[in-house]
Parts: structure tokens; sequence; C-alpha cells
């Protein structure tokens, strides 16, 4: 019995220790440290998010560069394929061109020579009509030089020219 | 590096107050020379509380028997008022042999209790059952008894632990903990996180971490010095006085905070029928003492629990009068010790997880 009986003087003192125990210790010691505790949560709780933030930071960025980088790479391409057709085009319109050229050329050319030629033609032809009568007068002249020559001549052509 | 400082700080702390004190060391009376060992009356004496701080016995059972005690200052408040002696004034007697007059006043050492012995009487005169039938209680004994002065030893050690500890937080400019500070973050830490949250929730915690933090490692470390042998037997945790005191301030404390919804729980339990609600109220309230009263006998029941089964373990080596029995008494001791080691720490998590439930039941809020 006198071992489960609470003794008036250890309560006393236990209750006086107990009380200073617990103002002098929240005072001086858990106030301090839980403050510290809690604060080096909060600290590190900080550190992480801006850490994540810096990261998706980051992330968008590099996001952001390669959307850049794709659209610039997207754009050389363009112009790369927009230059290639336009030498393309004109070469071709050059080739188109100079064909209309020659052909125009060739076309006239055709047309001087046909000219050329049918100016040559006449001229020959008078020329050639020319010499016919020198050549005719020539021969006359020979043919009817003296008498004999010329009966001769009528006595053939009368003699062509049977009178029926 | 933390623990032998600490070690070596409490050691200092330790002779300090054994040299302020002074060893006595007195030839007792050898009154009890040729009695047989009575292990009850052991283990009994070494489970209670004592006047003096006993430290060992030199020459046992000879003519030259020397007590190593620390003495202590008794206090008694008896209808002449105040008077104070040291403990030392007995002789090392507790069967009311020795008789010491103060302030016209005979005091006697019964078994640990300090008697006044009424007018004109000159010994103790004891009944059937031992108790003194001419002599009584002082009114008030607050005398610095051997649980006493362990619980300052205990406060000053707590002081130098957490003070310190705290000290080092001041110091570093971001908080990181350093020496005893590593040591003792943990801890506070599992107090704050596994039994202040959980049970009293993150809004409120807070104003009741003082509190636990506190109660955890006062019975914790009391606890462990009630398991240092040299202080033999200082069992501060296993006394019901102690117990009593953190139970009631654990159920003053539950008392002052619960809110309307706690007590409509109590007297008037919402959700059930009225004829319940008349069933539950006496239970309820009946529960509301129970609680504080199984805090303080379990604390209690298992500090002294455990040195009881170490005493009686080793009483076997007397009982049976052989030192043959010796190494299956110190095995089995050490084996039990172990296992206490352990229960300091439970039994400190369990009064603190409890009363912190206590709490996180009186501040509960309704649900909707």
């Amino acid at each position: 019995m006198d071992l489960i009986t609470p003794e008036f003087g250890l309560v006393f003192w236990t209750l006086i220790t107990f009380l200073v125990l617990v103002f002098i210790l929240r005072k001086f010691a858990w106030k301090p440290i839980l403050g510290a505790v809690s604060e080096r949560e909060e600290g590190i709780k900080d550190a992480l998010a801006s850490a994540e933030k810096a990261r998706q930071e980051m992330e968008n960025l590099q996001a952001d560069n390669e959307r850049v980088l794709k659209e610039a790479r997207a754009e050389r391409e363009a112009m790369l394929k927009e230059a290639r057709e336009l030498k393309n085009k004109m070469i071709d319109d050059a080739k188109a061109e100079a064909q209309q050229e020659a052909n125009k050329l060739v076309a006239q050319a055709q047309a001087a020579i046909e000219a050329e030629k049918k100016a040559a033609v006449a001229d020959l032809k008078s020329q050639v009509a020319e010499i016919s009568i020198s050549i005719a007068e020539k021969v006359l002249k020979d043919e009817l030089s003296n008498k004999s020559k010329q009966e001769k001549l009528v006595e053939s052509m009368l003699e062509d020219t049977s009178l029926n | 590096m933390t623990l032998s400082s600490l070690k070596r700080n409490f050691l200092t702390l330790f002779f300090l107050i054994s040299s302020l004190n002074g060893f006595a060391k007195e030839p007792s009376q050898g009154a009890n020379l040729d009695k047989t060992f009575d292990p009850k009356e052991m283990i009994l004496h070494h489970v209670k509380d004592a006047y003096g701080m006993h430290i060992a016995t030199l020459n046992a059972g000879k003519e030259n028997e020397m007590h190593i005690t620390i003495p202590l200052p008794v206090i008694v408040y008896t209808e002449k008022g105040l008077t104070t002696f040291s403990s030392s004034a007995f002789h090392h007697d507790y069967h009311g042999h020795e008789i010491v007059e103060k302030n016209d006043q005979r005091f006697v050492n019964v078994h640990e209790k300090v008697y006044v012995l009424d007018d004109g009487a000159k010994e103790v005169v004891y009944d059937e059952q031992g108790h003194p039938t001419n002599a009584h209680r002082p009114k008030f004994d607050i005398s610095i008894t051997r649980n006493v002065l362990m619980m300052w030893v205990s406060i000053a050690v707590l002081f130098f632990i957490f003070l310190s500890a705290a000290r080092r937080y001041k110091k570093s400019d971001n908080y990181v903990p350093s020496g005893i500070a590593s040591f003792v973050e943990p801890l506070i830490i599992f107090v704050r996180d596994e039994i202040a949250r959980p049970m009293i929730g993150d809004h409120k915690y807070k104003r009741y971490m003082p509190y636990l933090l506190t109660i955890f490692f006062f019975i914790w470390i009391n606890n462990i010095f009630g398991l240092i042998p040299i202080l033999n037997g200082a069992n501060l945790s296993g006394n019901i006085a102690f117990t009593f005191t953190l139970a009631v301030i654990t159920f003053i404390i539950t008392t002052v905070s619960g809110n309307k919804n706690y007590w409509k729980h109590i007297f008037w339990m919402p959700g059930v029928p009225v004829p319940m609600k008349l069933f539950l109220m006496p239970i309820e309230i009946i529960g509301m003492f129970v609680k504080p009263i199984s805090l303080m006998i379990r604390l209690f029941a298992n500090i002294t629990a455990g040195h009881v089964i170490i005493l009686a373990l080793m009483s076997l080596i007397f009982v049976f009068k052989s030192i043959a029995i010796a190494p299956v008494s110190v095995a089995f001791s050490l084996f039990i010790t172990i296992i206490e080691v352990i229960v300091t720490a439970i039994q400190a998590y369990i009064f603190t997880i409890l009363s912190a439930l206590y709490f996180g039941m009186a501040t509960e809020e309704e649900h909707h």
C-alpha cells in the first residue's frame, strides 16, 4: 500500500521542478530549436520550389530554343526551295525566250534568203535574156553577112516550109 | 564526442554534488548483523524513496561496517513549525531506533518515513501491522529525498543538453545542426512529426509542443537514471508520486483545453438515441478520469516492475547463498536490463503520445 500512495513531498517537488523545467526549456530550448528547425524546413522548401521553378523555366527556354531553331530551319528550307524554284524558272524562261528568238531569227533569215534568191533568179533571167539577144544578134549578123548565105537560108527555110 | 562530453559533464556534476554534501562515512550500530537476507525488504527498500542517498556498504556484516551515503536534508513542517536537519542524523537507521531531537520534537525514521513521536514518548511502539502507534507523520514532509536529488540531477542534465543544443542553433547562421544539436534534433523532430502532429493535428499542435517535449525527455532521462546501478535505485519514474504529478498535469491541460465539441461528447454524445446518451454520459465522465489514472499506473508499474525483476534476479544469489548461481542471475538480469533500456524509451514515448492523444481529443473540431 505504501508503494502506491503518492507522497506529498515528492509530488510537491516534482510539480515545482517540472514547472521550472517546462518554463526554462520552453523559453531557452524548445522555442529556438523548433524555430530554427521550422525556419530551415521553410528554407529547404523554398529552395526546392525555386529550383523546380528554375528547372521549369529552363525547360521552357529550351523548348523555345528548340521551336525557334525548328522555325529557322524550316524557313531556311523554304527559302532554299524558293530559290531553287526561282532558279529553275529563270533557266526555263531564258531557255524558252532564247528558243523563241532563235526561231524568229531563223525565220527571218529564211525569209531574207528566199527574197535574195528570188531577186537573184530574176536578175539572172534578165541577164540570160540580154545575153541570148546579143548572141542571137551576133549570130544573125554573122549569118546574114553575104548574099549566098542569105539565099541559102531562105532556101532552107523555104524547104522546111513546104507549100501545101 | 557528444556522448563522451556529456558523460564527462555528468560525472563532474555528480562529484560536485557529492563533494558539496560530503560523504558521510560512519560505522553502523551493527544491530542487524545476524539478520537473514530478506529479498522482499531489500527490493522494496530499493524501489521506494529514501532520505539519504546510499551508495555502498563496506565490510558488510563485520564490526567495522561502513555505509557510504550522501546525506540529504530532511524538511518537515509540523504543528511546531518548520524543522530541518540532515538525514545523517538517523545514522542509516530506518527501523525507528535512532531518535533525533530537534525543535522540541523527536523524529524517527520508520521504513524511510519520518514520524514525529507524540509528547512524552521515549521510543516507538508498533501495532501488529508494524505501524507506529505513538507517533504520527508530520503535516508536510518536503524533504529532499534521493528521488528529489536525482530529479534535480536529471533536470541539470536536461538543461545542459538542450540549452547547449539551442546555443548551437544561435551560433550557426543557416541553422545547420552540429554537435549535440544533431543528436537531439532527430528526437525533437520525432516528437513533433510522430507524436504531436498526427495526434493533435497540424493547426493546434504547436501550443502543446513545449509540454510534450518536456515530459518526453524528462520521463526518458529519469527512466534511464533509474537503471544506473551506482545511483542505487533512484526509482523516480517508478514512483507513484512522480507519475501522479505528471498525469495530473496532463489531465489539467486536457480539461482546460477541452472545447465545446469535447464536452458535448462527454455529456451528450451526438449521433446516438437519447437513452444511449444517458447511458454513455457516466461512462464518459469516468473515462475522463480513467485516462490520466491509466497514464499514472502504466508508467509507475512498468518501471517499478523492471526494477523488481532485476533486483529479484540478483537476490537469487543471496537466497541460494551460492556463487554458482551468480552467472545465471547476472545473465538474466543483464537480459532484463537490456529490455529495460528499450522500455525506458517506450514508456516515455507512450506517456507522451497518450497525452498528445488526449489533447487531440480535447481540441478536435466537429466533423461535418
